[in-house]
């Protein structure tokens, strides 16, 4: 009985000493931003691991994403007979749900567990504690500019990814099912609004480039220095994130659009 | 890896974001026939707005030339106050135009039509349209058609 109880109480404990020593890493990460401007080159190495990298599996999840929607929202309309309105279904759901949300979860898989893994094998190999005896700050060198290459390629990728996805939509929809081409775009021009929409669906990748960044560079930083450890890391990268970003997509959706 | 690589793969990434975030502002949405806030407001009043909505279109003779910039309900005349903001160079309209709103296609949004009418004078900002017709609602149309048909088969 008391065994249990202390096992809970350890647990809460745990809990909320692992989320404390996450906040303390996202101020120190926070607080080291402005050093990286003396040092862009740190910055750029990351944007090409972080950001380059994952951008082909971005290009054609985003294709095949936007095709899949116009062979299915074609199916549907039609039935309406409202298969004009295919560039509607295709941009909205794209720009605001599936853009960011799908981007942020190909992310966490592709870059963010990598940084985990990295971040917590540098830990286990003890190459951030031989960077302190050297009187270099890991968060400043190593931390700091990984989490600004996360949060400035996640909306660029999302972005990337919406793009990619309206012409996918736009493959399969105006050549393949003989949607209207003008109807297509002028329909789409008429219900995406920028502001409600396009901004929106922006503010939301930043979100999830921040959250994303964040967990991976934590549970990398806070991962048991051994192989076991590092690869229990990386696998709470992954779920912790596309937990994080589902449900504050959801937050988020509700903010945004819920009036 | 080449610092030369890096560079160009990075200059590359960064131009291609900025050139999605552009296609999706200028192709995807409305900036590209977005007025941008100017034009002029009028008013109308409707006895009914149906399902009309803020942003709905405005267009003469299929042409669109301005958005529904907001809906009210006026206590003292009883009817919904529709403000339309018209496009800058669309600004010559008779004073006596007439309103109608109409749906596009069976189930599609619902919009303002103008008819311009035949007076010499034009609209100004903050006029108020005279002549308008409420949207059409399907329970009143079915009411009417079923009371229509009733009364016909009673004088047989």
């Amino acid at each position: 009985m008391l065994d249990a109880l202390q096992h809970l109480g350890r647990a809460t404990l745990d809990f909320f000493e692992r989320l404390g020593r996450g906040h303390l890493l996202l101020l120190q990460m926070l607080a080291k931003l402005p050093g990286l401007l003396l040092r862009p080159g740190l910055v750029l190495v990351q944007l090409y691991s972080v950001g380059v990298l994952t951008l082909v599996i971005i290009l054609v999840s985003g294709m095949f994403v936007g095709m899949v929607l116009g062979l299915q929202g074609y199916n549907t309309l039609v039935d309406f007979g409202a298969e004009d309105s295919l560039g509607v279904v295709v941009a909205l759901s794209l720009v605001r749900e599936l853009g960011p949300v799908v981007s942020a979860l190909l992310f966490a898989g592709r870059a963010g567990s990598a940084l985990t893994a990295e971040i917590g094998l540098m830990k286990a190999t003890e190459q951030l504690s031989g960077m302190e005896m050297m009187a270099v700050d890991p968060v400043q060198r190593v931390i700091a500019p990984r989490f600004l290459a996360a949060f400035l390629s996640m909306p660029l990728l999302a972005a990337i990814f919406s793009a990619v996805g309206i012409y996918g939509g736009y493959l399969v929809g105006v050549p393949l099912l003989g949607v209207d081409d003008g109807a297509f775009w002028g329909q789409m021009q008429g219900a995406v609004d920028l502001h409600d929409d396009i901004y929106n669906g922006v503010i939301k990748s930043i979100v999830f480039g921040f959250v994303a960044g964040w967990i991976a560079l934590f549970e990398g930083y806070d991962a048991t220095p051994t192989a076991a450890g590092v690869s229990r890391a990386t696998t709470r990268t992954v779920v912790h994130t596309a937990l994080a970003v589902l449900g504050l997509d959801f937050v988020l959706t509700a903010l945004m659009f819920g009036d | 890896m080449n610092n030369r690589t890096v560079e160009i793969g990075v200059g590359l990434f960064v131009a291609l974001g900025i050139a999605a975030l552009f296609m999706l502002a200028m192709q995807a949405s409305n900036l590209s026939t977005m007025s941008g806030g100017d034009g002029y407001i009028i008013t109308a009043g409707f006895e009914n707005v149906g399902g009309l909505k803020e942003r709905s279109a405005v267009t003469v003779s299929g042409v669109r030339v301005g958005r529904v910039e907001s809906i009210d309900y006026d206590h003292t005349s009883f009817e919904a106050v529709v403000s339309l903001r018209i496009d800058a160079q669309h600004d010559s309209f008779p004073v006596d135009t007439s309103a109608s709103i109409y749906t596009s296609g069976l189930l599609g949004e619902q919009y303002v039509a103008l008819e311009p009418g035949g007076a010499l004078e034009n609209l100004v900002a903050g006029d108020r349209l005279q002549l308008t017709q409420s949207a059409l609602v399907m329970e009143q149309v079915i009411g009417q058609f079923l009371y229509s048909t009733a009364a016909g088969k009673s004088e047989q």
